[in-house]
């Protein structure tokens, strides 16, 4: 899976999720401060990416410092690299 | 403050439910005996009951975003589609013309999110405890549609559920009344909210008490109260909430007064699970004391809108309660049941049959007990058979509700003449 299919899929889930507009999912969008999130939104943004990209449970101090699209992207990217998906 | 000369009036009403989700069109068709009971195809056919009352004209999107939608179970979403109904009719304003520590909720629900705990039980199955959604837990307790509509319009006064099964509504209403009456708050949003089609589990506990009605053949024809040929409930979903405010703040403000909550009366029978008091007692009881607190004898009240769920047991027993508490008055009175139409939807049947009480005293008409064709002699009073009645001397109004663990409530509505 390439970086842009990634974040396609990570933006389509947040508009899902979120209930905001596309064009408000840009990389340096924070989800409470941007999107308007709050930390049960959070948790249950988290546990989709796991099911949608078939990851294994993301660590909490993780979860913790990914607080923007990008880095939420980010990580998912690495993560598929590493189970050998990339 | 506190003083029990506080009278209590209604100044709002809203309604979600099977024939309706504004007052005008469920009023109408509850008028014409319109049926809002259809076949749940998305039931298997090794269900005994697969039929019931979902919401019609309901458009959510009118009330809640998209992401609010997700974030509630959907008897919350009834919750608050017939709370901005009472709060638009009321014309009250948080803080404008309430202060909001002075208005308080108590929208109740019998059961609370259960096709929520079915759904994420399913998903802890099939993917472990950590798929489980942090909304479980906000999403399923019954508390939350009065949390939630307080939020909304940011009432602070008393905020809480009452559990009595599917005499919750009503409960509420009465005890809310209460609250307003000893002078803790101005104004209360009172009622019932309940999803009782979605969840497939409760279909299928209350099919196997065998509880529900198994004629899925004749979805309409169904929910038959009082009828010889009754063989059951017929669940449905729905609210029905009503604004509840202290007498003279209502009149200073101008606002209109549909009708006076004159007596609340709560009684337990103590004798089973699930069946009634086989004599009638407990419910007399609840009735009695609504009619002590109102201090109208029996033969004030000019119609009863009856629990009247469909069940062999429910429709025989409420009718001995109102001998019991009416006396000879029970054989002259107007008696009809609505859930013949709606089909049950149990704790919000309290809410929403307060609202077909108001509506009765308003307009001076009642609505009928429709599929009512076949006699039963443990079932001798005058049930309105398949038409709705005009009322013209209709001053008083009795609510009756009857929930599983032996819980009853009645509540009185009058004319407001001054």
């Amino acid at each position: 899976m390439d970086a842009a299919t990634v974040a396609d899929r990570v933006k389509s889930i947040i508009v899902e999720q979120l209930g905001v507009r596309e064009d408000q999912v840009v990389p340096e969008a924070r989800f409470i401060e941007d999107l308007n999130a709050d930390s049960l939104d959070t948790v249950e943004l988290v546990m989709k990416f796991e099911a949608e990209f078939g990851l294994p449970t993301i660590p909490d101090d993780v979860v913790e410092n990914m607080q923007t699209v990008g880095k939420a992207a980010e990580y998912i990217e690495k993560a598929l690299a590493e189970k050998g998906e990339a | 403050m506190c003083s029990f000369e506080r009278r209590v009036v209604v100044t709002g009403l809203g309604v979600v439910s099977p024939v309706g989700s504004t007052l005008e069109s469920a009023w109408a068709n509850l008028l014409a005996g319109v049926s809002g009971i259809q076949l749940l195809e998305e039931l298997g056919e090794d269900f005994r009951c697969r039929i019931g009352g979902k919401v019609s004209g309901l458009d959510m999107t009118q009330y809640l975003s998209v992401k609010e939608q997700q974030r509630l179970d959907s008897f919350c979403w009834y919750a608050v589609a017939a709370g901005d109904q009472a709060m638009a009719q009321s014309g009250l304003k948080t803080g404008e013309n309430i202060a909001p520590e002075r208005f308080g909720t108590m929208i109740s629900s019998g059961i609370g999110g259960l096709a929520t705990i079915s759904a994420q039980q399913k998903r802890m199955d099939q993917a472990g405890p950590r798929q489980v959604s942090p909304l479980t837990i906000p999403m399923m307790i019954a508390d939350m549609a009065s949390g939630f509509v307080a939020i909304r319009h940011h009432l602070q006064g008393p905020n809480f559920g009452v559990v009595s099964a599917c005499a919750s509504g009503l409960h509420s209403i009465g005890e809310a009344y209460w609250v307003i009456k000893r002078g803790d708050a101005e104004a209360m949003l009172a009622g019932g909210a309940e999803e009782g089609v979605a969840a497939s589990l409760g279909i299928a506990g209350f099919g196997s008490m065998r509880a529900l009605s198994g004629n899925n053949a004749d979805p309409t024809g169904a929910s038959r109260p009082f009828d010889a040929l009754r063989d059951g409930f017929v669940p449905a979903a729905g609210s029905g909430v009503l604004v509840l405010e202290e007498l003279e703040h209502a009149k200073a403000r101008g606002a209109e007064i549909l009708a006076e909550v004159s007596g609340y009366g709560a009684s337990g029978d103590a004798y089973h699970i699930t069946a009634p008091t086989a004599d009638g007692s407990g419910a007399a009881r609840a009735i009695k004391i609504a009619m002590e607190h109102a201090e109208l004898p029996a033969e004030a009240i000019g119609y009863v809108n009856a629990h009247g769920t469909s069940t062999h047991m429910n429709d025989a027993v409420e009718t001995k309660a109102l001998k019991l508490a009416l006396g000879d008055h029970a054989y002259h009175t107007a008696i009809s049941s609505t859930k013949s139409m709606t089909g049950h939807m149990l704790g919000a049947a309290g809410g929403f049959e307060s609202v077909v009480c108001v509506q009765a005293i308003r307009n001076r008409v009642a609505p009928g007990t429709i599929n009512l064709h076949n006699p039963d002699p443990e079932c001798d009073l005058d049930y309105l058979p398949n038409a709705s009645r005009e009322l013209p001397e209709l001053r008083h109004a009795l609510k009756v509700n009857m929930g599983f663990g032996g819980h009853n409530a009645a509540v009185i509505y009058s004319r407001y003449e001054g």
